[in-house]
């Protein structure tokens, strides 16, 4: 009682968008809306970049030849790293919540542990598809 | 639950279930896009080489008669529009109050997915 009136515990409650910043979420939370805004991008991205690299890439050999140059944008680049980011993530953390479904991992430390694998599988994967985008070989 | 008169004026229009059916297709779809991007990994590994024509016969092999590399990522894109319309539908849901602005918002996402899926049937058959 008396730590709670000397102490009071920051409240959220329908937090505004200032907020979001100063609102401190657990690791599986990150990893959580994470999941939702690489979904939302992937979303947006499908038909303006995903389909039409598709479209370039198997219409003929000579499109197919020119991708290098469409990616050689570095522009292009950095929004096609944000789509493989987007993709790796989303389907690293959607793996961890089909075994949650499953009732696998749902103990705490162990789903702060897979939330943490899936963070950091992700972007350990999006570095090797980076290097290879920006091409380091 | 069973329920002996579920028609009419008597039929139940709320529930604890009604979202089941999208929760289930929503994994479902989840675990045919895995298993599609593993069979799009595995065919890459096993190209042998980075060419156009492999590139394009991953998406337009045929086994016999049948054009299975069409089908087989019709069937994914399919998976991936239901997939993602419950997701953005979500979305929508959970941050637009306004009950016309969502209902846009829903109109234009089904739009948007449709619209994929045309384009990419348009790119996936012609080859």
């Amino acid at each position: 009682m008396s730590d709670s009136a000397a102490k009071p515990r920051p409240q959220f409650r329908n937090i505004s968008p200032a907020e979001i910043l100063s609102y401190r979420l657990p690791l599986p939370g990150k990893v959580s809306i994470l999941h939702r805004a690489s979904g939302a991008l992937l979303f947006l991205c499908l038909p303006l970049v995903l389909l039409p690299l598709l479209a370039a890439s198997l219409a003929s050999p000579e499109s197919f030849a020119n991708i290098a140059a469409i990616t050689g944008n570095p522009i292009v680049k950095l929004i096609l790293l944000a789509l493989i980011w987007g993709y790796l993530h989303h389907f690293c953390a959607g793996i961890r919540y089909l075994l949650l479904d499953l009732h696998r991992g749902i103990e705490k430390a162990q789903a702060r542990k897979s939330a943490g694998v899936v963070l950091g599988v992700s972007l350990a994967l999006t570095v090797v598809f980076g290097l290879k985008l920006f091409g380091a070989w | 639950m069973a329920v002996s008169k579920n028609y009419g004026a008597k039929r139940l229009v709320v529930g604890a279930h009604y979202g089941t059916m999208d929760f289930i297709a929503q994994r479902i779809t989840a675990v045919i896009l895995a298993l599609y991007t593993i069979v799009l990994l595995v065919g890459i590994l096993v190209m042998p080489g980075f060419t156009y024509e492999s590139w394009k016969a991953l998406f337009s092999f045929h086994v016999f008669a049948l054009p299975l590399g069409q089908v087989l990522a019709t069937l994914a894109f399919v998976s991936l529009c239901w997939h993602a319309w419950i997701g953005v539908r979500d979305i929508w849901m959970d941050y637009v109050g306004a009950m016309g602005v969502r209902l846009l918002l829903q109109v234009l996402t089904i739009l948007w997915l449709v619209g994929s899926l045309a384009y990419f049937a348009q790119i996936i058959w012609r080859l």
